[in-house]
């Protein structure tokens, strides 16, 4: 029998939500048995994601909302964070080279990549005005 | 709400910042403010001691990317010790070991800057 369980928060598109927002994925990635390490994989794959709906999506306007939402199945832990904003465009997305950026003296633009990195699969939707990204990990 | 503070003192010519708690895009800025308060104060030497750092996403990452190499182009540097290994990872899988110096203690990196 496949167990399959499913749990969700909805949340300001804040900064200030960001360490709740880990904590809510990680804490049932933990409890879905993840290893550390795992979890630490997670964890930072969807603060970069939540990071930028807040910044790419919405453009910092903290009265937006995020929903996260959690999904287990078949030996996989996805999560999918939802937005009303503006559509991120993953044809238009090329690999970051950070000695450039540096040089260049530019931050960040690298929390695709590292998603990318630190997941086992990551797929963007968009379904009318709604835009998600969902992200597994294989335990 | 994530938590995050720094320490700042000296040793020698050497300004050392070290890192508590979890630096992400909410608390990011504070550590933007403390290099920059270093920079007008013509403090170019400085060592990042992560010791107390429990986690840091890109956008904490992205304060050193912006900021380094204008620290360099005045003679100075940043050097960054003491990281778990988590937090290593991070830095790791950008490929920043081979932009930043990167020492296992505070000492060692305060050396470097007289070799």
């Amino acid at each position: 029998m496949v167990t399959k369980s499913k749990y969700s928060i909805t949340v300001s598109a804040s900064t200030a939500q960001i360490a709740d927002v880990r904590d809510f994925v990680a804490r049932h990635a933990a409890a879905y048995g993840f290893s550390d390490e795992d979890v630490h994989d997670i964890r930072l794959a969807v603060d970069e994601a939540y990071t930028n709906v807040i910044k790419h999506a919405y453009n910092f306007d903290a009265s937006k909302k995020v929903k996260v939402k959690i999904s287990t199945g078949n030996g996989k832990f996805t999560i999918s964070l939802s937005d009303e904003g503006t559509a991120f465009d993953p044809a238009s997305y090329e690999k970051p080279d950070v000695a450039e950026r540096v040089m260049l003296r530019k931050r960040g633009g690298v929390g695709v990549y590292l998603i990318q990195k630190l997941m086992d699969d990551v797929e963007y939707r968009k379904d009318g005005k709604y835009n998600e990204i969902l992200m597994s990990k294989k335990r | 709400m994530s938590s995050f503070t720094i320490q700042s003192r000296t040793s020698g010519s050497i300004h050392i910042l070290e890192l508590n708690g979890e630096l992400d895009a909410h608390t990011a800025s504070h550590l933007e403010d403390s290099l920059k308060s270093l920079i007008e104060e013509k403090q170019f030497n400085i060592v990042v001691n992560f010791s107390r750092l429990d986690y840091i996403s890109s956008a904490g990452l992205g304060v050193f990317m912006a900021y380094i190499e204008d620290v360099r182009s005045l003679g100075g540097d940043i050097k960054l010790s003491n990281m778990s290994d988590k937090v290593y990872n991070v830095f790791d899988l950008l490929g920043f070991p081979t932009l930043y110096d990167i020492l296992h203690t505070e000492e060692e990196a305060i050396v470097k800057f007289t070799i």
